[in-house]
């Protein structure tokens, strides 16, 4: 009697079953945990750098890059910057270490701080008068 | 119906850009989320990676180019000194300078958090791939990233519409 060509489920003869694990290279976690927080530390910058503009008629004028877009040239481009330093700096630093519950929490943190610093009701209240 | 320069930019920033981030935002979560061993075949997780990869990515290199030509193409007409510039028009007016000083003081800042956080998103999907699919927490964070990242680009967005039909950039 001749071996069928398929299984009565009709896949071939002696092929793998779909659900067969296949391995996955496992990666550290701590590039995850640098990527998080530089991120973090490139938010709050961007919400720290908006709230001193706005109370610092003077770090206003520094941050006033381009004449057409005023501070936020400068603004935008200290919180990119800081954001890609703090990501060169923490990679290697970090790379070995786990994506802890502190470093998500500070992420968060920072992150909110971020969101506040740019919210204008927050920012303006440091207007001088 | 033709459009003047500046409103075709306008158009690019807001409705092209803008618009496409916006959109695949629905597609980029249900393919996270439903990057799970449960759901898929260890081939369909590999595929699916690769097209998450690329999908996120993209949404990145769109949430980057989204703020660039807002800042640095449409931002610059919209406060031009002139009498009639949007801002000038909006300012001038009790009734409608809030869309100013809190709309477009919240818009032009919050949305440059979005292409940081939607950045983060597409290197944890390209470096980990489809290791997520057996990392639940780092799935999960991957996850609230990319929430974040299109809930300011949506207030920056929805400002932006709205600001637009009060005083266009024309």
């Amino acid at each position: 009697m001749s071996t069928p060509d398929r299984t009565p489920d009709m896949r071939p003869a002696g092929a793998v079953e779909s659900s067969t694990p296949v391995h996955v290279k496992e990666r550290p976690e701590g590039p995850a945990a640098a990527a998080l927080l530089a991120a973090g530390i490139g938010v709050a910058a961007l919400g720290l750098v908006t709230t001193v503009a706005a109370a610092s008629e003077t770090v206003n004028d520094w941050l006033r890059l381009s004449e057409s877009v005023g501070p936020l040239s400068g603004k935008t481009i200290f919180a990119v910057v800081v954001w890609l330093v703090a990501w060169a700096v923490l990679h290697p630093l970090l790379r070995r270490s786990r994506l802890s519950g502190t470093v998500l929490v500070i992420t968060a943190v920072l992150v909110l701080i971020g969101v506040i610093g740019t919210f204008p009701i927050f920012f303006e209240a440091f207007a001088p008068e | 119906m033709e459009l003047t320069y500046r409103e075709w930019w306008a158009l690019i920033h807001g409705v092209v850009l803008g618009g496409l981030f916006l959109l695949a935002f629905a597609g980029g979560l249900a393919e996270l989320y439903a990057l799970r061993p449960a759901v898929e075949t260890p081939s369909g997780l590999r595929t699916s990676a690769r097209r998450i990869g690329v999908g996120i990515t993209s949404m990145a290199v769109v949430a980057w180019a989204t703020v660039i030509t807002g800042t640095w193409v449409v931002y610059p007409w919209y406060r031009d000194p002139a009498e009639d510039s949007p801002r000038s028009t909006l300012l001038a007016d009790e009734s409608t300078e809030l869309w100013h000083t809190f709309g477009m003081e919240w818009k032009e800042h919050i949305a440059w958090i979005s292409p940081i956080l939607a950045t983060v998103a597409a290197f944890l999907v390209l470096y980990y791939g489809q290791a997520l699919a057996r990392n639940n927490r780092l799935r999960y964070v991957t996850i609230v990233v990319f929430v974040v990242a299109f809930a300011v680009a949506a207030v920056a967005g929805l400002f932006g519409a709205l600001i637009t039909k009060a005083a266009p950039v024309t």
